[in-house]
């Protein structure tokens, strides 16, 4: 579905990414992993557009996606769901499911999903007139994909959905990208809790300094010494 | 001051530049060339008196109060109270000074800045027109006042009154209050070199760290600049024998002199006066060349050139000159009092 | 001259204030959603309403359009002004100082206002087109005003409307909040910032369909309104719409009171004297909040 080749990007003259390679086949669950500062937020920025490549190839269904604007990647069917969630907080929780469904495609379906994303999390419907800087930090992560998911899309990028959030809500998390797995969606998602995510997904890239370090089923990565003592700590 | 340097060189080259400056009137140029010198020199104090705080930062949209309290208080003084300007003018400095303590004190210690800073100040040059207007029983109004008048063919010369026949006069008396501008925004320039990287860079709590006291740093150059403006104030209406609310106050002619000092540079010393020449200049060029044909003109081509000028040469004709100049004869190098 | 309640004059100048108030609320409406959310102050918001008076009044009294079409000419020219600078003056020099936006614009409004003297001279133009008047019990209102009065609530209800149940108005809100993450939402963001130009623009249009009613056009009457227009913003909590609604009221019953009582440049300036106070005590506006 989406294919990754040679890419290279940064910010400035500060760079991110060194010719890394990757694929997602429909239907799969595949997971980034690495330490902070791998360049895992930026290999998904690369692939929205929010930061353009310097070198490489980017395919969404066979068509290249390299001269598409930012703008315009929704429209392909990617959704992504950004670092630290990024919701518009003073606009209640359905308005900020609305504006998951901006886009002209995804307006006729409006409704349809809606219903959709309440059955996934009913807390959301409780919620809806809420602003949604108000919500605990697990019910802005629902918020967060749940706009994610009103474009109705191919494939779902998650940066960090577990990241700044408590043990207890971290489990939630992960149980609500297993609820979205079994929906059917093909994700990507970068996680720094590799023990976590590595039980959610179908494969891996271990990705160090802008560089795919290892990649594999994800049994393998959880299976291997290297990454065990490195990232997981036994 | 390596950028001022280049224009105003050495003592030497600025005593032989002032030296010509002051054989004008000798040289026998008409009454109207006079005026536009005055004009200019004038000018260019009232709006190098702004750049003293807007160059930190503090861009007010209200000089037009303190030039207006210069002038009408001045004025006012004299004609109902017979108070010699030579008191009047020490008195209105002092109430601009106060006004501007006043309304600086809450707006920097509630960090009232940029947009906010601006419309405040736009509202006090408002409240000074309305009032001169509300006033018209003492201030004539809208249609303006003229200080009761002293001097006469046979009695050209009122020192009481502080009132000139002759242009040559009011010429080296400008020339004198301009370098006075001068002088001042070059001794702020100097003491507060430190503050000002500070308050440029807008970075109020990292100085405040590091314990300068940033409400006492803008206070003191906001009553400076505003006591400098009530002085050019007093002097303007002094000169012209006639002030009314629109020249001296309200939103227009507080927003000529902050584009005037955009126009020259705000971050030189000789910027807002390069501004004074470009704008006098401009307006009077447009005049002679088409008359009165084209009313309007000069300010529809002054608002673009603004435009262009914020848009591609924002620290103005003398800031780019200088900037073009230092980039071609130095490696560069930061240049705090810039 | 003597307070007292019972003075149907003094109320006559109350609903007098009242009826101001709408239209200072609309005027501010505009302003105020750009400020919200392109986060810059258009100094020279009330010389496109001046364009747009002249506008309407040269379509009305030199080519004889009926008077409906010339407002809706009005407001589509101003609205295409406001896009225009947005595109040429605001857009390029977004993402410096936010001050040099506030600047360029007081560009625009000499740029603008020398541009109506040259072709339009200083004369004052009516447009001569009288409503009459409405007597209640005492009161005499000119209907011009309780028209201008009515269409201001339309507009900031239709406004509200918009911007609570569109797509287009929830995303103008939501990029006031985060502007980089709307790209992911497949939004552009100049192109929202057009959007709002031209609505901003088109409210700044409607002002003048009003204003060209109430009062004589000359190139000078952007000075009038202008500053006033920025307090009630500024007071209201810059972007805050009700807030400004609010100001409005507060602001044109200083004004009438001041001119019932006294002249009405006493008025303005007790208006103004409690705007420069607010701001000390409440420099977020009555409804906002410090952020």
């Amino acid at each position: 579905m989406l294919t990754i080749e040679n890419v290279s990007a940064g910010y400035g003259t500060f760079q991110a990414l060194f010719g890394v390679s990757l694929e997602v086949r429909a239907g799969e669950a595949v997971a980034v992993i690495g330490p902070n500062g791998a360049g895992k937020t930026s290999l998904l920025r690369v692939i929205s557009k929010v930061i353009s490549m310097t070198g490489g190839h980017i395919a969404m269904e066979g068509q290249s996606i390299d001269e598409v604007p930012s703008h315009q990647i929704i429209e392909l069917g990617i959704a992504h769901v950004p670092e630290h969630r990024r919701l518009f907080p003073r606009l209640t929780v359905e308005e900020n499911l609305r504006m998951g469904a901006f886009v002209a495609s995804a307006r006729s379906r409006y409704e349809e999903r809606l219903a959709f994303v309440y059955e996934l999390f009913p807390r959301m419907k409780e919620r809806r007139h809420q602003l949604a800087g108000t919500l605990s930090g697990g019910e802005q992560q629902m918020c967060a994909i749940g706009r994610g998911l009103m474009s109705g899309p191919k494939l779902l990028l998650l940066d960090e959905p577990s990241a700044g959030l408590a043990p207890v809500i971290v489990q939630q998390v992960f149980d609500l990208v297993r609820r979205i797995r079994q929906e059917g969606y093909t994700v990507l998602i970068v996680e720094q809790n590799i023990q976590q995510v590595l039980k959610v997904v179908d494969r891996a890239y271990l990705l160090e300094v802008g560089r795919i370090k290892m990649s594999g089923p994800a049994g393998d990565l959880l299976a291997n010494d290297e990454v065990r003592r490195a990232y997981i700590g036994l | 001051m390596g950028s001022s340097s280049f224009l105003t060189g050495t003592n030497a080259f600025k005593g032989v530049l002032l030296a010509a400056l002051l054989t004008l009137p000798l040289l026998g140029f008409s009454d109207y060339v006079l005026h536009i010198a005055i004009s200019i020199l004038l000018w260019a104090f009232v709006y190098t008196s702004w750049s003293i705080m807007g160059r930190f930062g503090l861009v007010s949209l209200g000089h037009g109060a303190f030039l207006g309290i210069g002038a009408y208080g001045t004025t006012m003084l004299w004609n109902h109270y017979g108070l010699t300007p030579w008191v009047g003018i020490p008195i209105s400095i002092v109430l601009s000074g106060i006004l501007g303590l006043l309304i600086g004190l809450p707006c920097f210690r509630f960090k009232i800045t940029g947009h906010y800073f601006a419309l405040v100040t736009l509202a006090l040059t408002e409240v000074a027109r309305l009032l001169i207007v509300a006033l018209r029983d003492h201030t004539g109004g809208s249609l303006g006042v003229t200080p009761v008048g002293m001097v006469s063919p046979e009695n050209p010369v009122s020192f009481y009154a502080l009132q000139f026949a002759s242009k040559s006069v009011w010429f080296y008396i400008v020339v004198g209050v301009w370098l006075v501008g001068l002088l001042i925004w070059r001794a702020v320039d100097r003491s507060m070199l430190r503050y000002a990287m500070e308050a440029i860079s807008q970075e109020e709590d990292a100085s405040a760290s590091v314990g300068i006291n940033v409400t006492r740093t803008k206070l003191t150059v906001t009553v400076i600049s505003a006591a400098m403006t009530a002085f050019g104030g007093a002097v303007y209406g002094q000169y012209q024998q006639y002030i009314n609310p629109e020249t001296v106050s309200g939103i227009a002619i507080s927003l000529q002199i902050v584009f005037a000092v955009i126009a020259g540079g705000m971050f030189v010393q000789l910027g807002p006066t390069v501004g004074a020449v470009i704008t006098i200049l401009l307006g009077e060029g447009l005049r002679l060349g088409f008359g009165n044909q084209f009313h309007g003109l000069d300010v529809t081509i002054y608002g673009l050139m603004l435009i262009l000028f914020i848009i591609y040469m924002p620290r103005g004709v003398l800031g780019k000159a200088i900037d073009a100049f230092a980039a071609r004869t130095a490696p560069p190098r930061v240049q705090p009092g810039e | 001259m003597e307070f007292s309640l019972t003075d149907p004059f003094l109320w006559e100048t109350v609903i007098q204030g009242l009826l101001f108030g709408g239209v200072l609320a609309l005027l501010s409406l505009g302003l105020n959603i750009i400020f919200g959310v392109i986060d810059v102050v258009w100094i020279c918001y009330a010389e496109l309403i001046m364009l747009g008076m002249y506008t309407i009044f040269f379509l009305y009294t030199e080519y004889g359009f009926p008077l409906p079409v010339a407002f809706a000419a009005g407001i589509v020219v101003v609205a295409i002004l406001g896009t225009v600078l947005h595109y040429l003056v605001i857009r390029p020099i977004l993402h410096t100082e936010p001050i040099n936006q506030l600047l360029v614009t007081g560009g625009v409004l000499f740029f603008l206002q020398g541009l109506a003297t040259m072709l339009f001279s200083v004369e004052f133009r009516n447009l001569g087109v009288s409503f009459g008047s409405f007597e209640a019990g005492n009161m005499f209102f000119p209907v011009s005003r309780i028209l201008a009065f009515v269409v201001s609530l339309v507009a900031v209800v239709g406004l509200w409307v918009f911007l609570k149940k569109t797509y287009l108005g929830t995303a103008i809100r939501a990029i006031s909040q985060d502007r980089d993450v709307m790209p992911l939402m497949g939004v552009s963001p100049a192109k929202i910032y057009l959007v709002t130009s031209a609505l901003g623009g088109g409210l700044a249009g409607l002002g003048a369909c009003l204003l060209v009613m109430l009062y004589d056009i000359h190139p000078a009457i952007g000075l009038t309104f202008g500053p006033i227009t920025f307090m009630v913003c500024v007071l209201g909590g810059l972007g805050n719409m009700i807030g400004g609604f609010i100001a409005a009221f507060i602001f044109a019953e200083f004004i009438a009171l001041g001119g019932f009582y006294a002249e009405v440049e006493w008025g303005y300036v007790l208006a103004f004297v409690f705007f420069i106070v607010m701001m000390f005590i409440r420099p977020q506006g009555i409804l906002g909040s410090r952020n």
